[in-house]
């Protein structure tokens, strides 16, 4: 069988805070056009599986492997790995933009293709014409969708999203999902997804992990997920509470 | 710089609009009336002596001081040290500024604190400690007394704190994702620094860089001893046609030009700020610290740390062995000497004659500011609203000391005080009021905030219970304001004893201060004068640092960078 081609092989990570094990020996693959849903409640490891994926903290042991290539010694910003962020981190002094094209401008590509290609991201998450607009007066929803963008841009191989529905609330979060599912979609992106919301992983992902004091206690399609959970932990995130007494 | 709302409104919108005088607008009176007298009337004469030497309107003295070759190296000079010092210290305080905002380490608060140690000692003091280290005798073995070397390091070493504190408590508040976002678009760690974080704190870096300009370019100790005969600021400048030249006329153009200089500067700063602020959601600095990750991160944690501890450490160590060692050996003979009033000599005066003088100056000095501040304080706080034109004006009027120099306001009680209505001249009055004057902002800065924070139900619940304003202001007020008090008094304290600019032009030869007896000290020849400097210099170091531990410890929790 020929390797996946995103693959988390046994990592463990510490907290750079308290040294306490967040994740355990956790693995995990996915394959192009893939979108994995890693679903648990919070302070369950969740944002620091990404961040150690993504290079911004130290892995203490096991492999990460994209395309055939081990990641160990990559640092981040080599990783080509797009990481979208709770809250969106939209950078202030930058318009909307200069935001889009910022990973774009670091890869040196030509300004007309640069200005093409934001375009083309806005047309994409629907906020055309948006390029000047400061960051500032972006609603909570056209924030999330510039954060999208601005992560596509430079089309990264992986992408990782935390949470990115987190700060919204859930009115917008029931119009957006769907959206960005067909985005993912479309684009057949191999990623990532973190939320504690079982229905946000249930109408975006092809599979989901169920993650747990940072381990991964069931990984499976959401049918399966769904119709046997493994513990009456998986159930409840599922919201069955009923079905484990 | 945004300004916060005041949480709870205090008074209803319709009561705002009637003007109501309350007891406490009266507090204004005494400190305004002071600035007037002993700040705006000599800044007026020094003009007014500048432009109409003769009693006319006279601009020929202008173009004669300034055509004047010596006079024009001097402003050559003074501009490019202040922009040498200001790029040299923000280079060499960024990555300190990054220290604090970005790593947690043992010993974090310590350090954050013992930073402030440099900037409020007495300039003659670090002076000293500079030759110690690098002077003709000092244990570097390199001599850079006499060069603009030691004139840009003392300087960095004065301000190095303003950028650290100023820039990391900025830095402090940035999220980490905004970096963290660029590194995974591709930033190199290079990158976010100069695409990411600089634009965000490029606005605190001014507003640090515009007082360390103002400080390096209004430098009167350090570039009176350590600059040597050829490098001379526009500050010594007037201290030496006014003191050794008696020229008032000449030195009445140079401090106006200093003052427009200064004007110019702090106009421009304010400008630049409104321009380029940008507003972003701030987090506490607890979340965006972080210990250091990989061996990179932990090699520049532990060199910046050292980096720190040596250069501010250095000086005073150096100040303090050498204060001990003597010719003879390792002694107390340098602070024995100190008491010895020379035979045959009638302008000599023990030095330790001085310690008593700075004491006693500086317990007038802090008695003085700490009412007057307090009285400016209420007053601008008094009104409830912090958007009150009136308080705004207050606020900003008491902080217009802060722009001139200590030797402006030296230089203006001189021609000013010594004749009628006002003769000062021998008043022992004359140095404590000048000193006020030179703590005052500092005083009110420390107090308005912490008359502020007190949280406006407290006085209302005060008030609902039959409590007079007077009462609400002991009962409540008073105690909560008293640590804050104490800090201003502490600060007013250390101000005074280290204060060198006003002194020199106002000191009576019998009656030195502390800096002065070490300046005048450091002018005689020989061994044993100097290491009596460095006795002195010790001495006042210890009282300075001692005063400082003592506000840092009742210093108001949660009040800014200084």
């Amino acid at each position: 069988m020929s390797q996946p081609f995103f693959e988390v092989d046994a990592i463990t990570v510490e907290s750079p805070n308290t040294q306490k094990t967040i994740i355990r020996d956790v693995s995990l693959t996915v394959e192009r056009g893939e979108v994995v849903a890693i679903l648990g409640s919070s302070g369950a490891g969740k944002s620091t599986f990404l961040r150690a994926i993504a290079g911004l903290v130290p892995v203490v042991t096991g492999r990460i492997f994209l395309d055939g290539t081990d990641l160990a010694h990559t640092p981040t910003h080599k990783r080509d790995i797009g990481m979208m962020f709770q809250e969106h981190a939209l950078f202030p002094h930058l318009d909307v933009g200069q935001n889009i094209a910022f990973g774009l401008k670091l890869a040196k590509v030509e300004k007309t293709k640069r200005e093409a290609r934001v375009s083309e991201l806005l047309n994409v998450v629907g906020l055309d014409g948006f390029e000047n607009r400061p960051i500032a007066s972006l609603s909570g929803g056209e924030r999330q969708r510039v954060a999208l963008a601005r992560t596509l841009a430079p089309s990264p191989r992986l992408l990782l999203l935390d949470e990115p529905m987190g700060s919204l609330d859930r009115v917008l979060r029931d119009r957006l999902v769907p959206e960005l599912g067909e985005i993912l979609r479309s684009l057949e992106l191999a990623a990532l997804y973190v939320t504690h919301d079982y229905a946000e992983a249930f109408a975006l992902a092809h599979r989901i992990a169920v993650m747990d004091d940072g381990n991964i206690v069931q990984c499976d399609t959401p049918e399966v997920v769904n119709a046997a959970p493994v513990s009456s932990h998986v159930a409840g995130l599922l919201g069955h509470r009923s079905r484990w007494r | 710089m945004v300004s916060s709302v005041p949480l709870i409104y205090s008074a209803p919108q319709s009561r705002k609009r009637t003007p109501r005088l309350s007891w406490r607008a009266f507090a204004a009176v005494p400190p305004l009336a002071f600035l007037l007298i002993f700040f705006v009337w000599p800044v007026v004469a020094i003009i007014a002596r500048g432009l109409w030497p003769n009693g006319q309107l006279n601009l020929s003295a202008f173009g004669e001081v300034l055509s004047d070759p010596s006079i024009r190296r001097v402003l050559w000079f003074t501009l490019w040290e202040s922009v040498a010092s200001t790029v040299l210290c923000v280079a060499v305080a960024l990555p300190g500024a990054a220290l604090f905002a970005r790593y947690r380490f043992r010993g974090k608060r310590l350090l954050w604190s013992a930073l402030l140690v440099p900037f409020v000692l007495p300039t003659v003091v670090v002076a000293v400690s500079m030759l110690g280290l690098f002077g003709g005798r000092g244990v570097v073995g390199i001599d850079l007394s006499g060069t603009v070397w030691l004139v840009l390091i003392a300087h960095v070493y004065f301000n190095y704190a303003v950028v650290v504190r100023t820039v990391g408590s900025t830095w402090s508040t940035i999220d980490p994702r905004f970096e963290d976002s660029a590194r995974t678009l591709g930033a190199t760690p290079w990158q976010v620094f100069t695409r990411i974080v600089w634009p965000l704190i490029r606005s605190s870096v001014a507003a640090a860089a515009s007082i360390v300009f103002l400080f390096s370019f209004t430098s009167f100790g350090i570039v009176m001893i350590l600059g040597g005969v050829r490098n001379r600021t526009i500050e010594v400048e007037i201290y030496d046609q006014t003191a050794k030249f008696l020229r008032l006329d000449s030195a009445a153009v140079l401090a106006i030009v200093q003052l427009l200089a200064v004007i110019t500067i702090l106009l421009w700063f304010g400008r630049s700020q409104r321009r380029r602020a940008v507003v972003f959601d701030q987090r506490s600095a607890v979340e965006t610290a972080h210990p250091p990750l990989n061996v990179r991160q932990r090699f520049f944690v532990a060199s910046n740390v050292l980096f720190i501890v040596i250069f501010l450490g250095a000086p005073l160590l150096v100040l303090f062995i050498r204060s001990f060692s003597t010719p003879t050996g390792w002694s107390f003979a340098f602070y024995q000497a100190l008491g010895d009033s020379r035979g045959g000599s009638t302008s000599f005066v023990p030095p330790l004659d001085a310690v008593g003088n700075s004491l006693t100056y500086a317990l007038l000095a802090t008695v003085i500011t700490v009412i007057l501040g307090l009285c400016a304080a209420l007053a601008i706080t008094g009104t409830g609203s912090k958007k009150s034109r009136s308080a705004r004006w207050a606020d900003t009027f008491m902080m217009i000391p802060l722009g001139t120099s200590a030797v402006t306001v030296g230089f203006g009680f001189l021609i000013v005080f010594d004749e009628p209505p006002l003769n000062l001249r021998s008043s022992m009055w004359m140095i404590p009021i000048a000193h006020a004057i030179v703590a005052l902002p500092f005083v009110v800065r420390l107090l308005v905030p912490a008359l502020r924070s007190i949280d406006p139900k407290l006085k209302e619940a005060a008030a609902t219970l039959g409590a007079s304003p007077q009462r609400v202001w002991f009962s409540v007020e008073l105690p909560i304001v008293g640590r804050a008090l104490t800090a201003a008094a502490g600060f007013a304290f250390a101000v005074s004893l280290g204060e060198f600019g006003a002194t020199a032009f106002l000191v009576r030869p019998d009656r030195p201060t502390v800096p002065v007896a070490i300046f005048r000290a450091l002018g005689r020849p020989g061994e044993a004068n100097f290491g009596q400097a460095m006795a002195m210099s010790t001495i006042l170091m210890g009282i300075t640092v001692f005063v400082l531990l003592a506000i840092d410890h009742f210093r108001p929790a949660g009040v800014s960078e200084f």
